[in-house]
């Protein structure tokens, strides 16, 4: 009867978008206010619908109800009920149908504003979101619908169908089969939603862009009511990618974060264009310029967030975390190729409408460094879809598949990523207009030299203790750029909280307090460039200082690595409350001789004979030290294999993702009421950053 | 704008984009790897010994054998197709490696690693493996991934009684 019912409202809030889109179109081009109105109402009509749509399959999924299709893939009876609900997420046909609902509710809150002073961009807004909750719902409806039930045929056949075949009976299955226990991971409950989140509210700032192209308002207008939509959906992206890498790093087993998989570069590459988006829509609200830039990048985000979609449904590329193919790649590729041909005509007749208030006349000012973080985003944007589309161009053109690895993306994007954390240190000292090395070298030259010394100092205990690394003069100029973004930015912090404590008599924490609460943005920004740096130092420990080993070991003996001794000493194996089979190792830590703590590295056995390995795991500020308990067929408590990563500052990639994360929180929040001008500090030295 | 500072920014994103193409091309040519099927990879053995080529095959879970002490994974992957279309039509992934394994006339690889054992290894797991054939006949494996199994094709459930 649910699934009859969640099928039924599927069905009329289908229609209800078809509505919205005609609707919205009659009364734009008809200049009727009532049919835009009527347009609004069936679209915010659509949220309930979809929760009620929702509401079925969630009861389904914790009621257990075997008889339907989806249930029975994602859920089985041992499955704890927080497990059932965010199984909605576990497989093709839910997942699909969480992006609708997400994309009804933000599309309701959006409608929910005050429009009076953009009433011209509320069809096309309409029209936007529509289409895209359409275009995921009709997937449902035709191609992966989460409502099917089985039936057995007269043949003794089972049968998935959403009306009963010819002379059958429906079929209960006694138990389904569960959700894979990798996904069984904090990270990995919460990663999904959080991707999700990301991608549907980078809607928004879109359909804003199209409404501005369509009705000529191409003034920064559009920009402005979407700055916080776009920071927002910018967070739960980073999030959501941030978690992705945690889960992989704690539950893979190949201590390691990020694998350059074709899905995880897919749910990157919105997040590219989307931050390079971010910083050049603050270029044109300050001085008009950059804008058909910031169109393109907002419209390449959306494309990018479908063709990311896309990626994980379609198994059009071999990927470990690939969805099995289904009919509905070739829909995704058309949606793509017309909304993105739509969007350039859009574009395209708008050209002349999007020109320059002001004129870019020197490369260091600060206009033109967005302009080259723009252009560095890029380069990385097409490294990245190069690497994923080159398998599928090989193919067509020589016949056989050629597929790059991790080689391919560091090396290629490596550089890039450098550029842009130097960036991240030059640009906040730039000025805008003109600008010259005199200028730049003035503001710069305090943090600089202290960055110089810390990297002479790096560099100093690399070549004393790590000579023989490889990636040793890439590493010393990674920590080189590292030090000067993060030696200018706390240098700009200083600086502002100095200066105003000594104009306003405050004490200096309370001012640095009080500064970034006044400007949220730029202290949120600087703050998020700080995560980023932390994280970038903790990428650079553990991509290029990783060491590992494996041994074999009877209990009493040990393995050495990087200074650590891990003595194994005893093993035990029991049978857990959820039904696996565990078995657990305990080892004891050394470290000259002197004792750190036990890890107790474990070997999980599902009883759907799905394994899971499960490091024990020393971390501290300087160091990880990973222990895998190894797996193997057959118990032998009296020896053991064991391989060991040690991974040297990788607590800070996590760190500074919370850094970032909070950065990000304070430049999304709202503005403070701002104080009287009369009292604004200034700066004595150097150059003043950008007025506000 | 004047002539002079446009031309000195067309200079410099021209000059950025050639970087770019420069990383792109050279880091492609440094890392590509052949992705075959165990077909091909048997035809072309003995061209591509010693090169780094990336293989997928359906993995005969009988011929899984493992040394804990050396840490040695041997085991022989059966063949199935590349062509996704292909599978479409042969009922699916999960149907089509199911296939590859029980029929004993389908082309075989032998496949050595060394390392720790992945949770998801098991008979008719799709195993993704990059590393060198070897002139003995058996492909060195250095990188073994095993496709994610909840998204395989629509299993439908076995009758009940």
């Amino acid at each position: 009867m649910f699934a009859n019912f969640g099928y039924g409202t599927l069905v009329l809030t289908f229609i209800l978008a078809l509505y919205s889109i005609f609707a919205s179109l009659f009364g734009y081009f008809r200049k009727n206010q009532q049919w835009v109105e009527s347009a609004r109402l069936s679209m915010q009509l659509t949220f309930p619908l979809l929760s009620l749509t929702s509401a079925s399959l969630i009861y389904l999924l914790v009621t257990g109800d075997f008889n339907v299709k989806f249930v029975y893939e994602v859920t089985n009876r041992a499955m704890p009920l927080y497990l059932k609900l965010t199984s909605w997420w576990g497989g093709q046909a839910g997942s699909l149908l969480f992006w609708s609902w997400l994309m009804s509710a933000f599309a309701t809150a959006v409608t929910l504003r005050k429009w009076d002073r953009d009433r011209e961009f509320l069809p096309w807004v309409v029209i936007v979101s529509s289409v895209t909750m359409a275009f995921f719902m009709g997937l449902n409806l035709f191609f992966e619908n989460p409502f099917e039930t089985f039936w057995q045929t007269f043949d003794g056949k089972i049968v998935p169908a959403l009306i009963a075949p010819a002379r059958s009976i429906p079929f209960t299955a006694p138990d389904g089969q569960g959700l894979n226990p990798l996904l069984r991971h904090p990270g990995m409950i919460i990663h999904p939603p959080m991707l999700y989140l990301g991608f549907v509210s980078f809607v928004i700032p879109f359909a804003f862009a199209i409404a501005a192209l369509v009705t000529g308002r191409t003034d920064d207008r559009w920009i402005r009511i979407t700055r916080r939509w776009a920071l927002w959906a910018w967070l739960f992206l980073s999030l959501g990618l941030v978690l992705g890498g945690r889960w992989a790093y704690d539950v893979l087993g190949w201590g390691g974060y990020w694998g350059w998989d074709p899905v995880e570069i897919a749910a990157f590459m919105p997040w590219l264009s989307g931050t390079a988006f971010l910083h050049s829509v603050m270029i044109q609200e300050k001085r008009g310029l950059l804008k058909h830039w910031n169109m393109i990048l907002i419209v390449l985000t959306y494309a990018l967030v479908i063709f990311g979609t896309f990626l994980t449904r379609s198994g059009v590329l071999s990927s470990v975390h690939a969805f099995a193919q289904s009919a509905i790649g070739p829909s995704f590729f058309t949606f793509i190729g017309v909304t993105f041909v739509v969007s350039i005509a859009l574009l395209l007749w708008r050209w002349a409408d999007l020109k320059s208030e002001a004129q870019m006349t020197s490369m260091l000012s600060r206009e033109a460094l967005f302009l080259l973080n723009n252009l560095l985003f890029m380069g990385i944007l097409v490294v990245c879809f190069w690497g994923v589309i080159f398998p599928l161009l090989s193919e067509l053109v020589t016949g056989s598949k050629v597929t790059v690895g991790p080689p391919f993306y560091e090396r290629a994007t490596g550089p890039l990523f450098a550029a842009l954390v130097l960036l991240m240190g030059i640009a906040p000292l730039s000025a805008w207009g003109h600008s010259t090395w005199k200028t730049l070298g003035r503001a710069i030259w305090k943090p600089l030299t202290v960055a110089l010394l810390f990297t002479a100092a790096a560099t100093t205990y690399l070549l004393l203790n790590h000579a023989n690394n490889e990636y040793l003069i890439y590493s010393i100029i990674g920590f080189g750029v590292v030090f000067v973004t993060a030696c200018v930015t706390l240098y700009e912090f200083w600086r502002a909280a100095r200066a105003r404590s000594r104009a306003q008599k405050e004490n200096f924490f309370l001012a640095l307090w009080r500064l970034a609460g006044r400007n949220r943005r730029r202290y949120g920004g600087y703050t998020i460039h700080l995560g980023v740096v932390l994280m970038a130092l903790g990428i650079i420990g553990i991509e290029m200082f990783q060491t590992e080993t494996q041994r074999t070991m009877k209990i009493g003996e040990s393995i050495e690595i990087a200074g650590y001794t891990i003595r194994y000493d005893s093993l035990a194996q029991f049978e857990h409350t959820d039904g696996r089979w565990v078995t657990r190792a305990e080892v004891s830590v050394f470290r000259g001789g002197e004792f750190l703590g036990t890890l107790a590295p474990r070997y999980d056995m599902y009883p759907d004979g799905q394994p899971m390995t499960i490091p024990g795991v020393r971390s501290t500020i300087q160091d990880d030290l990973y222990v895998l308990l190894v797996n193997w067929e057959g118990v032998n408590s009296q020896v053991a294999p064991f391989k060991v990563y040690h991974n040297p500052l990788v607590n800070w990639l996590w760190l500074g993702a919370i850094i970032f994360i909070f950065g990000t929180l304070v430049a999304a929040w709202p503005e403070a009421d701002p104080e009287p001008v009369a009292l604004r500090p200034r700066s004595a030295a150097a150059q003043p950053s950008a007025a506000d | 704008m004047s002539p002079s500072p446009r031309i000195k920014f067309v200079l410099g994103g021209l000059l950025i984009l050639a970087a770019v193409v420069y990383l792109i091309f050279s880091s492609t040519q440094a890392s590509a790897q052949y992705f075959l099927t165990v077909d091909e990879l048997n035809d072309k053995a003995s061209s591509m010994v010693g090169r780094d080529v990336r293989v997928s095959g359906a993995i005969v879970g009988d011929s899984i054998t493992y040394d804990p002490n050396t840490l040695e994974l041997k085991f022989t992957v059966a063949h199935v197709t590349g062509d996704n279309a292909e599978i479409e039509t042969l009922g699916g992934l999960a149907a089509v490696l199911h296939q590859a394994v029980i029929d004993p006339s389908r082309g075989r690889l032998q496949v050595v690693y060394v390392g720790v054992k992945p949770d998801l290894m098991r008979n008719e797991a799709q195993a993704i493996m990059t590393g060198k054939m070897g002139a003995d006949g058996v492909f060195h494996a250095d990188e073994l991934l095993l496709k994610c199994p909840t998204k395989y094709e629509q299993a439908v459930p076995e009758q009940a009684q």
